[in-house]
């Protein structure tokens, strides 16, 4: 009595006068799955916020972490009426100490006259914020929301371990579409030569004594003469009764789950920190590093990063630093790119490495140096990358840089350029690259 | 009679919780506990969060609100801040109590003790439960209620019945009938009389405000009689009959919240009796279970740890003091009206003379049936008691530099101090007395509302306008709130227009 099916609503129900017992672990959890969706559909704005925070703080290599969302007591409480403090109350405390009637207190700061060993107030300012916990999906979701990614890609950036099926030789179990047909086939002609083989044996003794038997030409032998040819008729229908082939001998074609193999990668994020590049600028440009990111994370396995920044000269720096300081002075463009080709060159050789680069910069050049990248980025960096991304974030008309990019952009197909002024539009920078994932996988 | 404990281990199994069961339902029965059918359902961490959040019932509908019950339950769990489960225990018919499985076979046993026999036999017996809920059915209305929101929000989306809902949980509190007994819940009775109600209540709702008059004479009539004629103090049902531009379905919706908000409304009024006839029944029947040998002496060691941290009272002045601990104040008080019937002594029969020396289960039994906080209190809170918990009043007066220190457990103070005790558990004290005062049928169609103060306390000053947006959304027409001073002076303190 004490297993019934777990599909049953009750699993196990004991019956006794007035209790019964009944085991729910196996019913439904997450009953309050919708009502936590509704939570965070209706505070979505300040989650929002608080995930373009997240952004702005965290490193490109930890992107892909849930976060604690705090949001305002204030904002989420559900108002009723309630008395105010004034007037006048009278309240009963427990463990009195030496208090005795009559005695005078000052009032204590929180003024509420209530609760006077509470610390906080329970209204107006100075409360604790609502914290909760955002999953890894859900801050995912709000960060490729805001970068109005297509749907295709989010699924494709969502999923994490990709596989692939390969061919892992035959089973005897399958869908009717993965036959084998020669294998099926083989084993059936098997299987057939051994249920043969004692009949055929047989068969061949009993021919061979008619045989004899015929030769000697002995009446004596007649009964036993009809006796053979029965026999002979009976292993002969025996043999062709054994079937062609049977549900036994079907194979499968048998294909597994495989981890699609994975190299490594190398990005390099270039960024112009002149004084014209400021931080809203330098947050947009994270956001399409951290996108390149996640691609190559979908691609690679182990993936470094470099990064690079430049105003006049430029230089290798680490991720606190490529994001957060700040320079004056020109730009000039080349010295990066020249600076990514040498490194390129010392420590990322093309025969181990896919290398990837991105570059972020609001357009601004010395005028003379916009040739020299591009004769660079034709000559010597383009034939080594895998994708070269580049966006120019402005409001305003574009300067020579693009122009010369431009060329470059006709010559190569693996280089993508794109005007961004919000960050909605660094996706189309990628559409080329994410293209070419989809169709592969 | 048992002399071999049920179990030595802390492990339990089905068969070891019916034993269990069992024997603290034949100690009930011998203490003359009167209970509904049990259903003690076993079921998981992430269950019971699910349950606490939808304030126990077994069937909610879906709201953000108790999507952010959730999440403070879930982030408190994590963080190891609560234990969890203690109990929770709806009050139906049979009576439903959850264990969660993670717990020891005590806690199992405390929680059946607890929950199964004490709240059980408390739900069945006390007069405003039996008033005002009907057991038999909350399940039944849950159901109807849940389907019938959900179906709305098919046909008029998420976020329209999220405002109305929005709106009708900050009235809540004013969703109560505090003197007619409400009709029986039921879900098919509710499904066949939710239609009629919605043609007959709109017809009602036109007429009231209709705009051709039959005779001169009549609105004449009506231009002298303030509408409604007397004030009313259930807001969401005045709501519910009279707001004129309510959708029916907006309107079933007010009358759901407005149900539930009843169904709650006597356990907001027992939770000190409540609490501390539970505790009491679980210490009393738990010692019993040792008394008989049925249980080893480190189940009640560990037991005896839950029991004193579920009555753990910390004084005024400790940093995790929070106001009156309701089991340790209920659980004193059940323990003393045994102690002054089985052992009085001269105090006692000055102060209770019809109790002392009377059959204690006799006397607690009647206490049980026949109060609510308030007049429990007023009635039993014993001299030793007040002492026992070094209860001492403070009058806090805004016109006054200093708080004052009004009575203490001593000879002058006791009296006194049962009287503040009592009057602090009346809800209507504790909660903004705000009533329905009148509608402006002839001119603007505003409704106004009026607040009766009650020891010049004013309304928060946070909330006010909120609230009052929330009446104006189900209303569709200004609200105005005035305030009546102690001394009979009106003051119009809030308005809100409709956009």
């Amino acid at each position: 009595m004490r297993m019934v099916s777990p599909s049953k609503k009750i699993l196990l129900a004991f019956r006794c006068p007035l209790s019964r017992i009944i085991d729910k672990r196996l019913n439904g959890k997450n009953k309050s799955a919708v009502n936590r969706q509704r939570f965070i559909e209706r505070f979505k704005n300040q989650i929002k916020k608080a995930v373009a925070d997240a952004v702005a703080n965290r490193s490109i290599t930890d992107i892909e972490n849930g976060e604690k969302v705090s949001i305002p007591t204030r904002d989420i409480s559900e108002p009723t009426f309630r008395h105010g403090s004034g007037g006048q109350r009278e309240i009963v405390h427990p463990g009195n100490h030496d208090f005795i009637q009559g005695d005078r207190v000052p009032r204590p700061p929180s003024g509420k006259g209530r609760g006077q060993g509470k610390k906080a107030s329970n209204s107006g300012e100075g409360l604790d914020d609502f914290v909760f916990e955002l999953s890894k999906e859900e801050f995912m979701e709000f960060f490729f929301e805001d970068l109005a990614l297509p749907n295709l890609v989010k699924t494709q950036l969502a999923t994490l371990n990709e596989n692939k099926f390969v061919r892992a030789g035959f089973t005897s179990d399958g869908v009717p579409s993965n036959i084998n047909v020669i294998r099926s086939l083989r084993s059936a002609y098997a299987r057939r030569i051994a249920l043969r083989s004692p009949y055929t044996k047989r068969l061949h003794e009993a021919e061979e004594e008619l045989n004899r038997l015929t030769a000697e030409g002995s009446d004596l032998d007649a009964h036993r003469i009809k006796e053979l040819h029965e026999e002979i008729a009976y292993l002969k229908r025996k043999i062709a009764a054994i079937p062609f082939i049977d549900t036994f001998d079907l194979r499968y074609n048998n294909r597994i789950a495989q981890p699609k193999p994975t190299t490594q990668a190398v990005m390099f994020c270039l960024m112009d920190v002149s004084g014209s590049m400021d931080q809203a600028k330098k947050d947009m440009a994270k956001r399409f590093f951290i996108l390149l990111y996640l691609f190559l994370t979908r691609t690679y396995e182990k993936i470094e990063l470099v990064f690079i920044c430049h105003h006049t000269t430029a230089k290798e720096v680490n991720e606190e630093e490529f994001f957060y300081s700040r320079e004056t002075g020109g730009t000039v463009v080349s010295s990066a790119l020249q600076l990514t080709l040498d490194v390129i060159k010392d420590r990322y050789p093309t025969s181990d490495w896919n290398i990837y680069v991105a570059q972020a910069s609001d357009g601004d050049n010395w005028y003379d140096d916009s040739p020299t990248c591009k004769n660079l980025l034709i000559n010597k960096i383009m034939p080594l990358v895998q994708y070269f991304s580049y966006i120019e974030i402005t409001p305003d008309s574009h300067q020579s840089l693009w122009h010369e990019y431009q060329h470059v952009k006709s010559t190569f197909e693996n280089f993508a350029m794109q005007k961004i002024e919000t960050v909605n539009d660094i996706y189309p920078v990628f559409r080329k690259l994410f293209k070419k994932q989809a169709a592969n996988s | 009679m048992n002399a071999k404990p049920l179990s030595t281990t802390s492990e339990w199994t089905f068969d070891l919780l019916l034993k269990y069961d069992q024997e603290i339902s034949s100690i009930a029965a011998d203490y003359r506990l009167d209970t509904y059918p049990n259903q003690i359902e076993i079921i998981s961490a992430e269950q019971m969060m699910d349950a606490y959040s939808s304030v126990g019932m077994p069937l909610g509908y879906h709201h953000w609100s108790f999507g952010k019950q959730f999440l403070e339950v879930e982030k408190g769990y994590q963080r190891g801040q609560m234990g969890l489960a203690y109990e929770i225990v709806i009050n139906s018919d049979p009576c439903i109590a959850y264990l969660m499985e993670e717990n020891t076979i005590m806690m199992q046993a405390l929680v059946i003790a607890h929950a199964s026999y004490g709240h059980n036999s408390f739900f069945k017996n006390n007069y405003l439960f039996k008033q005002w809920t009907s057991a038999d059915s909350i399940v039944d209305y849950l159901l109807f209620a849940k389907n019938y929101i959900a179906e709305c929000e098919k046909r008029y989306g998420e976020q329209e019945v999220e405002n109305i809902l929005d709106s009708c949980h900050a009235l809540m509190n004013y969703g109560v009938d505090r003197y007619k007994r409400p009709q029986k819940l039921s879900l098919r009775k509710e499904q066949i009389r939710q239609k009629e109600r919605e043609i007959y209540l709109q017809s009602q709702v036109n007429e009231l405000w209709s705009t051709i008059p039959n005779y001169q004479q009549k609105e004449d009539e009506q231009a002298d009689q303030i509408f409604p004629s007397e004030p009313q103090e259930n807001i969401l049902y005045f709501i519910e009959k009279n707001a004129p531009l309510l959708e029916p379905w907006q309107r079933e919706i007010v009358r759901i919240v407005r149900k539930l908000a009843q169904y709650f409304y006597p356990q907001r009024q027992t939770k000190v009796m409540n609490e501390g006839w539970a505790t009491f029944w679980h210490y009393t029947i738990l010692n019993k279970l040792y008394e008989k040998g049925s249980v080893t002496d480190g189940f009640m060691i560990e037991f005896l740890k839950s029991h004193t941290n579920v009555i753990y009272q910390p004084a005024f002045d400790n940093p995790y003091y929070s106001g009156i601990n309701p089991y340790t104040l209920g659980f004193n008080m059940m323990s003393d009206i045994r102690r002054i019937c089985e052992n009085p002594t001269e105090e006692d029969r000055q102060w209770f003379p019809n109790i002392a020396g009377s059959d204690w289960i006799t006397t607690l039994d009647f206490a049980m049936q026949n109060f609510k906080d308030e007049s429990f209190i007023a009635q039993f809170l014993s001299p030793k008691v007040i002492r026992d918990l070094k209860l001492f009043t403070i009058l806090d007066d805004d016109r006054d530099t200093h708080i004052e220190i009004s009575a203490i457990h001593n000879e002058e103070g006791y009296r006194c101090i049962r009287q503040k005790l009592a009057d602090q558990y009346d809800l209507s004290s504790g909660e903004p007395n705000i009533q329905i005062y009148s509608v402006d049928g002839r001119g603007d169609r505003s409704l106004t509302l009026r607040h009766f103060q009650y020891h010049r306390r004013p309304l928060s000053p946070d909330t006010v306008d909120e609230v009052l947006k929330h009446l104006a959304r189900l209303w569709k027409f200004a609200v105005k709130l005035e305030v009546v001073t102690e001394d009979n002076r009106i003051k119009l303190i809030n308005e809100v227009a409709i956009g």
